[in-house]
Formats: C-alpha cells, structure tokens, sequence
C-alpha cells in the first residue's frame, strides 16, 4: 500500500477545513500520512483525531512561525525521503503554493497548483481560464506534489491516526527573512472565506454600507466577501477580497450584491457551485455567470432574502 | 541594489483564452501585454532607487540600477520596452527555440541563472501571472538563489542593507526582514504604477535590451523546455457554458424569488 504526505494547515492552532479534505484525497491513493509544522502540535495533534489519517508524523525543532515557507519545504522534504510518498498534497493557499513550489525544487519533482480534483492514479482536475476550460494533468517525474483548491469535496470523517512520530530536525540553510511581529487577523465569528459552503459579497454598491451584506450572510450561517472596488475604499478589509490578487473560493452558493463582475473579480468566483447575482445595471457582466439573477437595488432585495431565510428556518 | 525585476509578457486578461493542439495556451491568437500585477514590481523598483538616490531620480547618479528579465519569445521585448519607458534602467530578453514548453521549474532555472549570472542583489516580481495563475516563481527563486524570500509585501522599505516588508496573509498583519540578498513579490495594493511619459519612452529605444540564449547562460536545452517539464496536460475541455441563468427584474418580489430558487436547489 502506498502512503500519501499531507501538510496539516492551520491557523494559531485551529486546524482548518481544508486539513480534512486533504486527507480524503490523499485516501483514495493510499495511507496518508499527516506532517505537521507547526510550533502548535500540542493543540494540533487532538483535533487530526476525526479524520482519515493513518499516521502523523510532528516535525520538531525548527522554530517554522519564524521563518517563512524555505523551512517548511525543507522539512517536508526531509519526510519525502524518508517516507517515499507516492505524493504529496497540500492546501492550494498562497502559503501551500509557495511550500509547493519550494519543495518541487527541492526534490526535482513536478507541482500542479489548485487541483480541484484528484484520482486513485494521481491524475489532477483543474478549471482554468476563468473556469471556461478543465484540463486534467499529471507529475511525470520524481514525487508527485499537487495543492488542493479548498472547498473541492466533501471531506470524509475517518478513525484518526493510529500511529504519531516525532522527527527531529535542524533548518540553517537557505530562508534567511524572520517574522518581526504579527498582528494576529480579528476573527469575525463567520466562517473562514475560502472555507464557507456560502459566501454574500459585497461591491461598490453597497456604497460603504455593508449591513444588509452581512446581515444576510448571518442568516445563511456564510462568510462575507467584498470585491476590489470595497476593500480599496476601505470598506473592507483586503483579507476578504475575492479575486483574482485576492482570495479564490468555490463555495456552493456565491451570492454577489453590487458587484459588476469585472473579469479580475470572477477569476476568484467563477468555479462557484451556484452564483447569485443582484445588481442594478441589466448589463452588468455579473450576469453572464449568474445562475439567478436580480436586476434591482440590494438595499431593497438582501433584506427580503435574509427575512425569508429566517422564515423558512423557523 | 543591483535590482533585477522579472517580468512576464502574458495574454490580455480579457481576451478569450483557449488551448491549443498542443495542450498549451494558444499565445498567437490572443493580444499580448505586460502581465498587470508585475506592474506594481517595476513600479515598487521605481520607487526603491528614488527614494535612496542622491539626485532623488533613477539612473546613472543614483547608486542603484534595475535590470527587467524576462523569458520568452521575441514580442516578449514589447513588455521590456514598457518597462524601460517606466524609467528601469535595461533589459535581458531570455529567447531560446529550446525554452517552448517550458514549466515552472524551469523558468526558475533559468531566471535563477540569469540572475546569478548578472549579480543582482534584490529580485523583484509581481505575485503571479495573469495567465498560467501558479504564484510559484518568486518562492521557486528564492529556493534556487539561496535568497531570502519576502512575498506578498504591501510595504517595501530598506535601510541599509535591511530589506522589511509588511504583508497580511491569513495568520494576520506579519511584518518581516531580511538583508539582502532577497527575492521580494509585491501586491497590487502597494502603489499606483506610473503610465510612460513621452520622454520616457523616447528615452527607453535607446536603453540596452540584449538577447541571451540557452548557451549564453550555460544550461543545457535538455534540462529546460517541453521535455523536461514535470508535469503535463492529459487533456482539456472547454467547459460547457452555465446554462443560461434566470434573471429577474426586481418588482418587488425578486427578494422572495431569489428564496424559492434557493429552497429548490437546497441552499437554505
Ligand atoms: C491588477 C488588478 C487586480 C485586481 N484584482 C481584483 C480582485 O482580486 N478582486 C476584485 O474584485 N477586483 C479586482 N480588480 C478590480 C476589478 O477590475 C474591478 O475594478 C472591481 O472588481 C470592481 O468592483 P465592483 O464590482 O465592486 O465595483 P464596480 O465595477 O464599480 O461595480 C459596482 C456595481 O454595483 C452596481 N450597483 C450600484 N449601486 C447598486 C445598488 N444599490 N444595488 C445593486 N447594485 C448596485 C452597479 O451597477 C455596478 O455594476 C483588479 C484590478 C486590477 C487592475
């Protein structure tokens, strides 16, 4: 049986959603086993115990808040030769390519970036070009080393590992930039962007009022997103920026109010399972991808949604 | 700082893309312009020089010097020009018939050499490219170079030989440095990239553009190009187009509507 490397992600010791997902992929080509660099496995560790995991192995005595992605790849490609994967998945987040891209280097082998699907035989989907073309590739050479678009399935609940390693290790070389400070992000109590099965956006329409956007979003237990157009007016900030410079999501519903649709803005969205869009101008491109489509004020359309939601529910 | 700014010639971004016969992005049918995002790194080198220069300008007197590197093919020096035009200072098109097909990995390999080969102390790119979307070049130089990586940044500042960059990322408001020497990728939120003047693309035909081949670097076609690409394409679809949407105009119901719809496909 082959075994599967996947690079456990988390935030200040939550690990995330895309974790789980990871896992289920990497079960469909054989025994995965989860790698942990972190500086928090003591809080990590308990929360792989739900998962389908087959071994963790923690990755010690490298200081990896400290330095950025070098000591990561570094580390995991020390697991690499020591485990002999037949791949290794990690999250398609700007830090998971960067590790990727890293580690590809590494080892000499191949990395396909925000695969959106994975097969037995290591075959990967991706949506390109504004999610008009699909294309399935392959690693033709050493370890196969793919990142997962989050949200791309419906991760599988599974026993948690049965064994857990330790593997000491030293990082000198190479990534030389430290970590200065950090100001941790403010949680919002909503779901993670890149996590949440729905997300309501909020554009320059909204003209700086982003109530009627997140009372809904409340309402449908989603994430809030904004476009450029907001968070450059400092409506909202740019760690919600959906988009092709900020995040790129797939949820199950995207809900776009005051939104045009600008291509930068749809190469975030586009691979969306469902999209909703409710703008005022008929021919606002939006609509071109739009599932359902409201041509109307958002002030007056979010709060009749977010009341008929609540209904329903009740 | 000897600045190197890598810069990609990529299809307009909202031209129609497709593949072609060969599983690699039709390039020929498509116009093609300097990728936006590396805008902001030509823009970020721009403003480095100024501010640490004597006369306050880039150029000879400043102490400074940037170079854009670029490979591809030979309408790749258009997005070159346009970099000269913005006031970089000269240019190196990286043109081979053996670099067509070539991956990540291998542009990398290549950039990575050019840079070593010209002895630049500070690389600066955008994010990514519009086009092929990896975000991988910048951390890929950094691994090759032995260069400290500082990526995302949404500030740039430098004292010295001290590199230190602010930059949100999703553990929150990171500030970072390194000495040089550093590969830094710029967001698009760090500055307005300045439009050519007329002097300035006067002045950039008679800035040096040289051409450098495979051989010029010392790497062999055999580790570069389609045949050693890791990675490669089975196959591509144009995806079927969404079915066509339903689009209401709001009379006073559409709230409602929009309810129904989501109750029908289980969203709510
Ligand atoms: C290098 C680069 C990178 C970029 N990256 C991104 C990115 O990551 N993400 C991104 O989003 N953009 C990005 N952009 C910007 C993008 O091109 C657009 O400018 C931006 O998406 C526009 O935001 P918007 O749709 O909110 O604003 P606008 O285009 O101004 O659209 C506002 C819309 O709101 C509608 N509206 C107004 N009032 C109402 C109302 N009361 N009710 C309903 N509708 C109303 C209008 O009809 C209009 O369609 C980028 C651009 C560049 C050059």
């Amino acid at each position: 049986m082959s075994t599967v490397l996947i690079l456990v992600d988390s935030v200040g010791g939550k690990v995330s959603k895309s974790t789980a997902e990871l896992a289920t992929f990497g079960k469909r080509i054989g025994d995965v086993v989860a790698v942990i660099c972190s500086s928090d496995s003591a809080a990590i560790l308990p929360q792989l115990n739900t998962l389908s995991i087959d071994k963790t192995i923690t990755c010690t005595g490298v200081d990896f808040e400290k330095f950025s992605t070098g000591a990561v790849a570094a580390a995991l490609a020390s697991v690499v030769a020591k485990e002999s994967p037949a791949a290794v998945l990690i999250a398609s987040s700007a830090r998971g390519k960067e590790i990727a891209g890293r580690l590809a280097v590494r080892i000499d082998s191949g990395v396909i970036t925000d695969a959106i699907d994975l097969d037995s035989e290591i075959i990967a989907t991706q949506s390109i070009f504004g999610g008009s073309t699909t294309v399935h590739s392959i690693v033709t050479h050493g370890t196969p080393i793919i990142t997962m678009r989050g949200n791309s399935i419906e991760a599988i609940a599974g026993s948690g590992p049965a064994g857990a390693e330790d593997f000491a290790l030293t990082y000198t070389d190479g990534d030389r930039a430290a970590v200065l400070s950090l100001a941790p992000a403010k949680k919002s109590g909503r779901p993670e962007l890149t996590e949440a099965s729905i997300i309501v956006s909020g554009g320059k329409g909204t003209d700086g009022n982003f109530t009627p956007v997140e009372e809904l979003a409340d309402a449908l237990g989603a994430a809030v997103g904004a476009s450029r157009a907001a968070t450059d007016a400092g409506w909202y900030p740019h760690s919600f920026q959906v988009g092709q410079t900020g995040k790129t999501v797939s949820p199950q519903l995207y809900i776009a109010a005051g939104i045009s649709g600008a291509i930068q803005h749809r190469a975030g969205m586009q691979t969306s399972k469902t999209i909703v869009a409710i703008n005022k101008d008929p021919e606002a491109p939006i609509f071109d991808v739009a599932d359902f489509g409201v041509v109307g004020d958002l002030f007056a359309v979010l709060p009749q949604v977010r009341d008929g939601v609540i209904a329903k529910k009740s | 700082m000897k600045i190197a700014v890598c810069i990609k010639q990529v299809p307009d971004s909202w031209a129609q893309k497709k593949m072609g016969a060969d599983q690699r992005l039709d390039r020929e049918s498509v116009d093609a312009v300097l990728n936006d995002l590396d805008e902001y790194a030509i823009e970020s080198a721009l403003a480095l020089v100024e501010a640490n220069s004597p006369t306050g300008e880039v150029g000879e007197g400043s102490g400074h010097s940037i170079t854009v590197i670029s490979m591809g093919p030979e309408r790749a020096s258009e997005a070159l020009r346009k970099a000269l035009s913005m006031g970089a200072d000269d240019a190196i098109l990286i043109n081979d018939p053996g670099l067509a097909g070539s991956d990540a990995l291998a542009t990398s390999k290549v950039l990575a050499q050019a840079i070593t080969a010209g002895g630049y102390d500070l690389v600066l790119c955008g994010t990514e490219s519009t086009d092929a979307r990896m975000s991988v070049i910048p951390a890929m130089l950094a691994e090759r170079l032995g260069f400290a990586q500082l990526t995302f940044a949404g500030k740039v500042g430098v004292s010295g030989r001290t590199m230190t960059i602010t930059r949100q990322t999703e553990f929150g408001v990171e500030e970072m440095s390194a000495d040089l020497p550093a590969v830094i990728s710029v967001v698009e939120k760090i500055n307005e990239p300045r439009y050519p003047s007329f002097k300035g693309i006067m002045a950039s035909k008679k800035k040096p553009l040289v051409t450098q081949t495979l051989s010029d670097l010392g790497i062999s076609p055999s580790d570069v190009g389609s045949s050693a690409a890791w990675s490669a394409v089975k196959d591509s679809l144009p995806r079927p187009p969404r079915g066509a949407g339903i689009k209401i105009v709001d009379d006073g119901s559409a709230g409602s509507q929009l309810v129904a719809f989501l109750a029908e496909r289980k969203l709510v």
